[in-house]
């Protein structure tokens, strides 16, 4: 008998005859019927909906005078983030690794009552980053972890019509990492711009007593196909965006990893979040790895942990995700190689099945992101 | 009745007239249990294989599946049209999506597979397992 968790949005799943797997303790959709490679494509195309919600959601109540100490953890500008602005950030370990990446959204200014913060963290270790966040935060914020809520996400160049039509309201005035709150059937939603597809999209919370509901009202609309795991993964793999667990844990730095600018200017003038030192004589001189993005010059997929070499058939690296890119057209993958090999359009080699592959290292993303950034009218 | 023999590992063949030739490929179960096919290695024409040996690799986006030679014998030729279209694995598995075709050095014994009731069979006890 599974022990895993149930998403509020469970029964759905089973009713659309989703196969499921175990993520985050979660049992989730991998895919449904019409298979991953459509779903892929359909949210490219389209708009597809996500049930996410073994993601962590909290909300941190502070008063004003304690931005700063909010802020402390991350290695964003958090505490001069504007009310409806939001960032993608990192928290980081004495070592200068990555503890977790987070999306912080800031909800309204300071009140002692009433939270002017929003996070979303990954599912796995959960309870452990709750609780550790908790005590960074200490005294000076209450963090709540918010039990009762779902979180869908809509992706895809369709997903602002169809959300605007849902929602009875326009949503012109966000912007890529905007958010603003809004009511659906009396429920109180906090809809982001943002996603893990690279398209334009929407993660919203959504109390878990109307979840249900609102997917179904989404999954109506002719535009909309139910996305499960399996696509997301390989929709984010294109992206280029990285995966908590695989591509970044606590063993590697943002530098390494080349989310260098997730790390503010001001944050290293600071110099004032965990593993600062380490992170900012990373910046100085140089990473010994960087994570890069990986073509094989082949038809075969690249799988997690496959070592990479060069041409002395030396190990100078190793990959940490792979997959098939639906709309890119072939395999890709992303990997970590020793300073020095991380050239883009560098060669180097893999060994796949006793037969050895070229691999192209090469820009990410794999596809362009469709992000609706601020500069367009 | 479609003539159809399968193996515990879920591939078919398809014994032909003269008793030692076959086709091969993997039953619509595995092609479930797999999700979207993106990649096929098959083996080159002219090789031998002993029967369990492995013989192609079917790739999803999930894992790379093994596939066994369901008997001894000689590939005498590997459907070419999956290198662009792996999807027709999906599609078809038991038709279109066929991956050899063997020639075994004397008669096949296709006593010991499974006719395809037999074969649904098991796969009604392996599920309830």
């Amino acid at each position: 008998m599974s022990t895993a968790k149930h998403t509020p949005l469970y029964s759905l799943h089973r009713e659309l005859g989703a196969k499921e797997t175990v993520f985050g303790g979660y049992l989730m959709p991998l895919s449904y019927p019409g298979g991953a490679l459509q779903e892929h494509r359909h949210t490219r195309a389209h708009a597809g909906l996500f049930d996410i919600s073994h993601m962590g959601q909290a909300n941190i109540t502070v008063a004003s005078g304690n931005l700063e100490k909010v802020a402390a953890p991350f290695t964003g500008d958090v505490a001069s983030l504007p009310p409806g602005e939001m960032i993608y950030t990192l928290m980081t370990n004495e070592q200068g690794g990555i503890h977790d990446d987070v999306i912080l959204a800031r909800l309204r200014q300071e009140d002692t009552e009433v939270p002017c913060f929003h996070i979303t963290f990954n599912a796995g270790g959960k309870a452990a980053n709750l609780a550790c966040l908790a005590t960074a935060l200490n005294d000076v914020a209450k963090l709540r972890a918010e039990e009762d809520k779902a979180l869908l996400a809509l992706q895809g160049p369709e997903a602002a019509k169809v959300l605007e039509r849902l929602l009875d309201c326009s949503l012109n005035h966000l912007h890529f990492m905007q958010c603003c709150f809004v009511s659906w059937h009396e429920a109180v939603c906090l809809v982001a711009r943002c996603g893990y597809t690279g398209e334009d999209g929407f993660e919203i919370s959504i109390p878990a007593s109307h979840a249900v509901d609102f997917a179904r009202a989404a999954l109506a609309c002719g535009e909309v196909e139910a996305v499960g795991l399996a696509a997301r993964d390989s929709l984010r793999l294109e992206a280029g965006l990285c995966l908590y667990g695989q591509d970044i844990d606590a063993c590697t730095t943002p530098i390494e990893a080349g989310l260098a600018r997730f790390v503010s200017k001001r944050r290293r003038e600071q110099n004032d979040f965990p593993g600062s030192m380490i992170v900012l004589q990373q910046l100085q001189n140089t990473p010994p790895r960087h994570l890069v993005g990986l073509m094989p010059q082949d038809k075969a997929l690249l799988r997690p942990q496959s070592e990479l070499l060069d041409d002395n058939g030396q190990i100078i690296g190793e990959v940490t995700s792979g997959g098939f890119g639906a709309s890119f057209g072939g395999p890709i993958a992303l990997g970590y190689v020793s300073h020095g090999f991380e050239s883009p359009r560098r060669k180097v080699f893999a060994k796949l099945r006793g037969r050895e592959i070229t691999v192209q290292i090469t820009d990410l993303p794999f596809v362009p992101h469709n992000y609706r950034m601020k500069s367009e009218i | 009745m479609n003539g159809k023999k399968y193996t515990r590992q879920h591939e078919w063949l398809l014994l032909e007239e003269d008793g030692k030739s076959i086709v091969s490929g993997i039953s619509d179960y595995a092609q479930d249990q797999l999700g979207d096919v993106v990649f096929v290695e098959l083996p080159e024409v002219g090789r031998t294989l002993e029967a369990s040996e492995i013989m192609a690799v079917v790739e999803s986006n999930k894992s790379a599946s093994d596939v066994y030679s369901p008997i001894a014998g000689e590939i005498v030729a590997v459907n070419s049209e999956l290198e662009d279209h792996p999807e027709l694995i999906n599609e078809s598995p038991e038709e279109r999506g066929w991956l050899v075709k063997m020639r075994a050095s004397s008669a096949v014994d296709v006593d010991n597979l499974m006719s395809a009731v037999e074969y649904h069979e098991f796969l009604s006890s392996e599920d309830s397992n």
